[in-house]
């Protein structure tokens, strides 16, 4: 299994390397959410500092909901798709491969609005341990949720359409958490954000076990 | 020897709608068998049913041993599928995505740079993103991603398509090999002048049955390869 998702997440890593879609395309995007939404809230600095954990994760989340299409936009086509299904590869180490892919490129983006962040909106965190301890469970969650959802929308000509109703209410607790444990990494005590981890990590942890076990079934209806 | 393929009244869906309408046919290992037949007679849903592809829901199906009504996904990773897509990657080169299936297949990386050279995709076809590659060069990509791998059964969906006369006469020695190997092949196809001759038999399929069944022009392995080492 973990051979296999080593072989599956080099291959979408690969292949996003080249076509660079996140690069162009996601992470564009995510920076787009993040000053429109400042537009919005006008020019006060204490508005924003105070808005700022929160747009980082709606920005995320956003993101998450393109860079999962894109994820199964490259195993769309009838004969990957059914290459993949006669590869002999274990339908768990697919779900963990392309999980691990997605959460190396939401990472990538993470670290990209944490400086803009900090850039553009003058946020400094300052319990970093807590940010990234944060940022590191919600990505597991995010990246394995967003895999099961784009699974199970995969063989759907509504596709693009569905995913994000499907997994933006799905992902609403991560951006609560998120927002609340790095409110206290920017500005409260550490104490503050530490209970919000608790629900993160059961959330991170609850679809990684459901993208295991059922991933060959939900590849099958798809 | 027991058959690679054996299916009697084989009834199998594609979605919720009929595929296969009874079919009863046996391959042997080492045996080729074309299937000839009209657009919708059934000859892409038989092949993708061999694969484990589509459920079947009545009848007796087993492929290698495996009884596709129990389990349909235990013998996938035995068959070699050369559907009308290619299985294959635009962004990786061709040696990327050959590489790639046979990794996937649990096999040494290694047995992909031979397959690659059988098929002619050599200095830069070998390094170019399959995504630029014409139809043709993309099916040689898939093809040399089956040869790598040596499926026991070899489950072709028109594979002459887009083949130029060079290739369909090394499409030809691999089925050959293939079979002579022990491999049994089913190919579907258009264009019976260019299939039966490869076949030990030929099927023709009408409305998701086999209708018809005569024997193929396969010659002995020796007269095709020339009498040729066969790996």
């Amino acid at each position: 299994m973990w051979r296999d998702a080593l072989l599956v997440a080099g291959k979408d890593l690969r292949i996003e390397a080249r076509s660079r879609v996140a690069l162009w395309q996601v992470l564009p995007f995510a920076l787009l959410v993040l000053f429109l939404a400042a537009f919005a809230l006008g020019p006060s600095a204490p508005v924003l500092r105070s808005a700022a954990p929160g747009l980082f994760w709606l920005a995320v989340l956003f993101s998450t909901v393109l860079a999962t299409q894109r994820s199964f936009a490259i195993e769309s086509g009838e004969g990957t798709r059914d290459g993949l299904r006669l590869s002999g590869i274990d339908p768990a180490g697919i779900f963990l491969g392309k999980a691990a892919a997605l959460a190396v490129e939401l990472a990538a983006l993470q670290v990209v609005l944490w400086a803009g962040l900090a850039l553009f909106f003058g946020v400094h965190v300052h319990t970093v341990w807590l940010a990234v301890v944060a940022s590191l469970l919600a990505t597991v969650g995010l990246a394995a949720a967003g895999v099961i959802y784009g699974a199970l929308s995969a063989g759907l000509r509504v596709r693009e359409t569905l995913l994000p109703l499907l997994v933006l209410p799905i992902l609403a607790p991560v951006l609560l958490a998120g927002s609340r444990a790095w409110s206290a990494a920017v500005s409260g005590p550490a104490s503050a954000g530490t209970p919000w981890l608790r629900i993160l990590i059961p959330f991170a942890a609850v679809y990684v076990v459901v993208g295991v076990v059922l991933y060959g079934p939900l590849q099958e209806a798809a | 020897m027991a058959p690679a393929v054996h299916l009697r009244a084989a009834v199998a869906l594609a979605g919720r709608f009929p595929a296969l309408s009874g079919v009863d046919l046996t391959v042997a290992p080492g045996e080729v068998v074309v299937v000839l037949g009209p657009n919708g007679a059934g000859k892409t849903s038989l092949l993708r049913t061999c694969a484990g592809l589509l459920a079947v829901t009545s009848g007796q199906a087993v492929v290698l041993g495996c009884d596709l009504a129990d389990d349909r996904t235990a013998v996938r990773s035995r068959v070699g599928l050369l559907g009308h897509a290619a299985p294959l990657y635009d962004e990786l080169t061709a040696a990327e995505n050959v590489r790639f299936a046979v990794r996937a297949a649990g096999l040494p990386a290694g047995r992909a740079e031979p397959a690659l050279e059988r098929l002619g995709l050599v200095g830069r076809l070998r390094r170019t993103t399959v995504g630029r590659l014409s139809a043709g060069q993309r099916r040689r990509v898939a093809l040399a991603s089956l040869l790598a791998r040596a499926p026991e059964l070899w489950l072709l969906d028109e594979p002459h398509a887009g083949l130029d006369a060079a290739a369909r006469r090394l499409l030809a020695d691999l089925v050959a090999e293939a079979a002579g190997g022990g491999a049994a092949v089913v190919l579907s196809s258009h264009e019976p002048d260019l299939a039966a001759p490869l076949a030990d038999r030929v099927v023709t399929m009408s409305g998701g049955r086999v209708a018809e069944e005569r024997r193929g022009g396969r010659r002995p392995l020796q007269a095709v390869t020339g009498g040729a080492h066969v790996a």
